[in-house]
């Protein structure tokens, strides 16, 4: 296959950016809406472009590589983009400035996320994750004027700055100690059992780096401020598609270049997964706001994905494939409804959903099923990759672990019906309208709780994909 | 024709929320669905057991196909294939059109029956989604599978007998035959994930092939065992058999559809599809033979003494199924899948002809009746012939299919069952007779007369009339390649004909009625009389040989006494570990918010001290040499 060929699905979407950003300055002010509704079609079409060549496999410049593995990543961001476009056309339309660059901003940060995905070596790999933290510390701050929008900014660009340096570090020792940036030379030197000490150093930065975008426990502090206070689309798009890339990018590196170190981070892994999954779900119990509720319990699914790293093994990867997919739909799910309601009543607070069953069925279903999923419960999608996820860990002898996982999960039920209880059983502050849900976000809402059943009731077709890219990912 | 065998459950499928979610204002649109979906799906019947038995599908050579559904790829000692799969052999293509078949003859039944009531469309909505299920779980090739519907026909089973749930007894009735199937399908499901611990299967044909590399007989006779509590359940053998009655409360179509003809034959068919476990077992094989015998006596003797004429049939019903059992039990699967599909014709058949006598008096007492046959010719006609189906008068369909469990079990050494089986051959024709002589004919006892029935209902007793007649013959001992070559298990046996057997059971059954037509016919003999004579047998027979009185006493003094310690237990023990637990959840909970202080330095120190105590942590032992 030409290089061209191989590289469509970014070309595209690096073209897409760009073209965004020009055409930003060309449309007159008012007619704007017009960049959204392009942004959110071309991401379609560069998907099913994505989904054709999912088979496509090669190398490019020895350290981009393309294969089912990172193309299913692809997707993953693609969709989640598509879903972000289509609910920020109402929330940025009222910010009122930006609109163009929004856009391309989004679409920039998912060639970013792409690039992570693929990259078979360290710089091309820190060259993804410099676009994509950017991208996001713009988008982070979008809503100028507001307080809490700055504040996660400015937490966003120093922290990620902090994890950069640290990931950055990490990949310097890992050269020095290797003499390579290559991903498959790395793993030669550490397969003929040349582990230094540094190189143990290099490699726990480069967790910490990567923990930092997973949102991860003890590495988490900033996503509950910076959800909160960015933009919801941003934060939705934040908490599926960055935590993916983190992990598409996590496992490369990991899996690929230092898998034969793995008794060296297993343990490390085991530590991480324990408190992402305790601290995120107990710190959601008190949580009022919507977005840190929201927040917290990705904390948590960071921890339910790590147990596929824990389980290092085909099925360990392919339930990591399958559940981040769902996710992201059911994240979006929620966080579109979380959008449509604050362009309604400007509130994130928990206790002013209050009877929005009344107001508004399609949002409350939507809201319902999503948390469901999030914490689940079957026939929802949720409930079969949860199910892949603790039994990767249980196959590896991990049965603890798993009790822990489901333990915790129980526990998630409870803040998630709070909030079901509150939609459904509260009565509506009076004099409050029906809410309005604009066709497109109807469409995606439907889209995504049309996938969170497909899914749970006949998950097979997903599972052969994500399970397939998995066994030609992990030997 | 095979290839599209999944169609026939979704046919209905596709119905229900039609009806539930479109059709429902519009009543006669409704029932048009219904039966549309249902026809169409019999039609696809038809073709599949014509294709079946001309194209060479044997029981050895069926058609299976599947998709997967749940699978752990990739896992090392973890196996988990769960499918949603089909298997098209003569067995199943035969329950395949039986079940179509009275289904669809119910449901145009029920358009006279069911005019005028309320929940008209959510009624065919309901049928609906029994059909499919219960197609869904003939079709099924996996016990998963099949588990799955068969919860859901219990489900529908349960809907419909408390159809009218404003009827505090309906109501009572669903609840427990909800309960007692619970208990039941609860020892099926252990059993069957017993056989998947030790074959790692759920696959019938898998199972099959694994089965004779068993790692221990004793393991596999306590799955059998187990999921023989499923049958016990569902097909109402003793000791769980006192949902079935109570279960008449629904409208009495459901009657004939689900508590007679198709859903309680669900249990024979089960031990039909796991025939070679339990034929591989001799002494769970003994279990099922006396269960099922046990049964058949045990019903047939509470039927001669009761009223209503529902009750009558629906222990007439048990008493036929416990045959059937039996059948499984001796061994001739045969036979007993060749008495299911007979008797589900003339049982639906005698259902719905006392569906319209109840439908022409509104009165279920047969004390109350009488007379009725100048009034409902059609009905007296289809009735009376169902009835001698049922008694065993030759040549109509019942008469073949008994003699063959009858001949089974005496040409296979169980002369004990075969001496049983006739003395219920004979009680059955008594109190089929003593129902006929005492509601159709003789003096009008309360003065009620009937009319005949509308068309709609008419028309389904004399298809199914007919077909008492005609079906008998499939399996006739002198016709060759008959039932008996299409469904078999091991080698196609076809028994010769024994005429003693023959003789005795047709002489039985006409003394039966003989002995019927002098008591409630003629009336020489004194019922009375007789009841004063062995009043104790009498009351003991009248109140089900007080079973639902031990099971209330087992229930309050026991259950309930067992409750109350287990209450006072769950309210002072384990609600104070888990509210503890819980209040100890919550407070972490709120605890742990603090470490989010909002302050950034904060954050970075974590941050930083994490990969600090990492770096500790991991390199230390690299460092010292140890790794």
């Amino acid at each position: 296959m030409p290089v061209w060929e191989l590289l469509s699905v970014e070309l595209l979407t690096a073209f897409l950016g760009l073209g965004l950003l020009v055409l930003g300055l060309l449309v007159p002010k008012g007619q704007k809406r017009g960049l959204g509704y392009l942004a959110a079609l071309g991401l379609v079409g560069i998907a099913a472009l994505a989904f054709a060549l999912r088979e496509a496999q090669g190398v490019v410049w020895e350290g981009y590589i393309i294969d089912p593995f990172g193309t299913y990543f692809k997707l993953l961001f693609l969709f989640a983009a598509i879903l972000t476009c289509v609910s920020s056309f109402e929330y940025i339309g009222r910010l009122g400035n930006g609109e163009g660059e929004y856009y391309a901003l989004i679409i920039l940060s998912t060639l970013g996320m792409m690039i992570l995905a693929s990259a078979g070596e360290l710089i091309t790999l820190y060259l993804g994750l410099e676009l994509m933290t950017i991208s996001f510390c713009i988008l982070a701050t979008y809503r100028r004027g507001d307080m809490k929008s700055a504040e996660a900014g400015i937490k966003y660009i120093i922290l990620g700055a902090l994890s950069s340096a640290i990931l950055l570090y990490g990949l310097s020792l890992l050269y020095g100690s290797t003499g390579s940036t290559l991903i498959k030379d790395i793993s030669l030197v550490v397969n003929s059992g040349g582990v230094t000490p540094l190189m143990v150093v290099g490699m726990i930065f480069l967790l910490g780096g990567f923990a930092f975008k997973m949102a991860a426990v003890p590495f988490h502090m900033w996503a509950p401020d910076v959800y909160e206070g960015a933009p919801t689309p941003v934060t939705a798009f934040l908490s599926v598609a960055s935590k993916a890339a983190a992990f598409a990018a996590f496992l490369r590196v990991f899996f690929v270049a230092l898998g034969d170190s793995h008794p060296l981070w297993a343990e490390v892994i085991v530590a991480l997964t324990i408190l992402s999954v305790v601290v995120g779900n107990l710190v959601a119990i008190p949580q009022k706001n919507i977005k840190r509720l929201l927040a917290y319990s990705s904390i948590s699914q960071a921890g339910y994905l790590l147990l596929g790293i824990v389980a290092f093994s085909t099925l360990g990867v392919g339930a990591i494939l399958y559940h981040s997919m769902l996710y992201v739909f059911a994240n979006m799910g929620a966080f579109m409804v979380a959008t449509v309601f604050y362009n309604a009543d400007k509130s994130d607070e928990i206790q002013d959903y209050a009877g929005l069953a009344r107001r508004s069925p399609l949002l409350a279903a939507v809201m319902l099923f999503s948390l469901l999923s999030l914490a689940g419960i079957p026939p929802l999608a949720g409930f079969v990759s949860k199910f892949y996820l603790f039994m990767a860990v249980i196959d590896q002898g991990y049965i603890w672990l798993a009790i822990l996982a489901v333990l915790m999960s129980m526990v998630s039920v409870y803040y998630y019906l709070q909030v079901v209880k509150v939609m459904y059983l509260g009565d509506p502050p009076p004099g409050r309208p029906a809410i309005e849900v604009p066709l497109g976000v109807q469409i995606a809402l439907a889209c995504s709780l049309a996938v969170l059943f497909l899914f749970g009731i006949y998950p097979t077709p997903l599972t052969n994909y994500a399970f397939s890219s998995a066994a030609a990912f992990f030997h | 024709m095979i290839r599209y065998a999944w169609l026939v459950p979704l046919f209905p499928a596709l119905a229900f929320p039609v009806i539930a979610f479109i059709t429902r204002r519009l009543r006669t649109l409704s029932a048009l669905v219904g039966i549309g979906a249902i026809a169409a799906s019999f039609v696809l019947s038809l073709g599949i057991l014509w294709e079946t038995l001309t194209s060479g599908v044997t029981m050895e050579k069926p058609v299976e196909y599947a998709l997967s559904w749940l699978a752990l790829p990739g896992a090392k000692d973890w196996v988990l294939k769960i499918e949603a799969g089909v298997l098209v052999d003569p067995l199943s293509a035969v329950m395949l059109l039986v079940v179509t078949l009275v289904a669809l003859l119910v449901e145009i039944y029920s358009v006279g029956y069911m005019h005028g009531d309320p929940g008209f469309s959510v009624f065919f909505g309901y049928l609906s989604l029994f059909s499919a299920s219960m197609l869904g779980l003939v079709l099924a090739n996996n016990f998963f599978m099949m588990f799955f519907f068969w919860e859901l026909v219990g489900l529908c089973s349960y809907l419909l007998i408390g159809f009218y749930f404003h009827k505090p007894e309906a109501a009572r009735a669903s609840l427990k035959a909800f309960v007692v199937n619970r208990v039941a399908d609860f020892g099926f499901m252990l059993g069957f994930f017993y056989l998947f611990l030790m074959f790692k299967t759920f696959n019938f044909r898998e199972l099959a092939e694994a089965l004779p590399h068993a790692p221990h007989m004793g393991l596999l006779a306590v799955a059998a065992t187990l999921i023989f509590a499923g049958p016990i359940g569902k097909s109402a053998q003793f000791p769980l058999h006192v949902w079935l009655p109570d279960a008449m409360e629904g409208p009495t179509p459901v009657s004939a559809l689900i508590h007679a003809a198709t859903m309680v034959a669900a249990g024979v068919y089960l031990l039909a599809r796991a025939f070679v476990l339990f034929a591989s077992i001799p002494e769970v094989s003994l279990l099922v033979a006396y269960v099922g015998g046990f049964t058949a006596l045990f019903a047939a003797t509470i039927a001669l003494t009761q009223r209503d004429i529902k009750r009558i049939l629906a222990y007439s019903t048990m008493s036929q199924l416990g045959y059937m059992i039996m059948a499984m039990g001796v061994g001739s699967m045969t036979a007993g899948m060749f008495h299911l599909t007979t008797h589900a014709i003339f049982k639906a058949l005698l259902f719905l002809g006392a569906g319209s006598v109840i439908h022409a008096l509104h009165e279920q007492d047969i004390f109350r009746m009488g007379g009725l046959a100048k009034d409902m010719k059609v009905t007296t006609a289809t009735f009376v012939l169902g009835a001698l189906a049922l008694a065993g008068i030759p040549p109509l369909a019942g008469f073949w299919s008994k003699d063959e469990i009858l001949l089974a079990a005496y040409s296979n050494g169980y002369t004990g069952l075969y001496i049983l089986g006739t003395v219920v051959a004979f009680l059955t024709s008594f109190y089929m007779f003593r129902l006929i002589f005492v509601a159709f004919f003789g003096r009008r006892r309360a003065g009620l007369h009937g009319h005949e029935s509308p068309k709609c209902m008419t028309v389904p007793l004399i298809i199914l009339a007919t077909l008492t007649v005609v079906a008998g013959f499939i399996g006739a001992p002198f016709v060759p390649h008959g039932f008996s070559s299409w469904v078999y298990f091991g080698e196609p046996h076809h028994l010769e004909p024994n005429y003693f057997v023959m003789v005795t059971s047709t002489l039985v059954a006409i003394l039966g009625i003989y002995l019927a037509w002098l008591i409630y016919g003629k009336e020489v003999i004194s019922a009375e009389a007789l009841a004063q004579r062995w009043r104790s047998i009498h009351t003991v027979l009248y109140n089900k040989y007080y079973i639902d009185e031990a099971y209330l006493w087992f229930f309050r003094r026991v259950v309930l006494g067992l409750a109350e310690a287990f209450h006072w237990h769950d309210r002072h023990v384990v609600d104070g570990i888990f509210d503890g637990v819980g209040d100890t959840v919550r407070w972490s909970g709120y605890r742990l918010r603090y470490l989010h202080s909002g302050s950034l330095p904060v954050y970075a120190l974590v941050f930083f001290a994490a990969v600090v105590v990492f770096v500790l942590w991991v390199a230390t032992p690299v460092i010292g040499g140890i790794r």
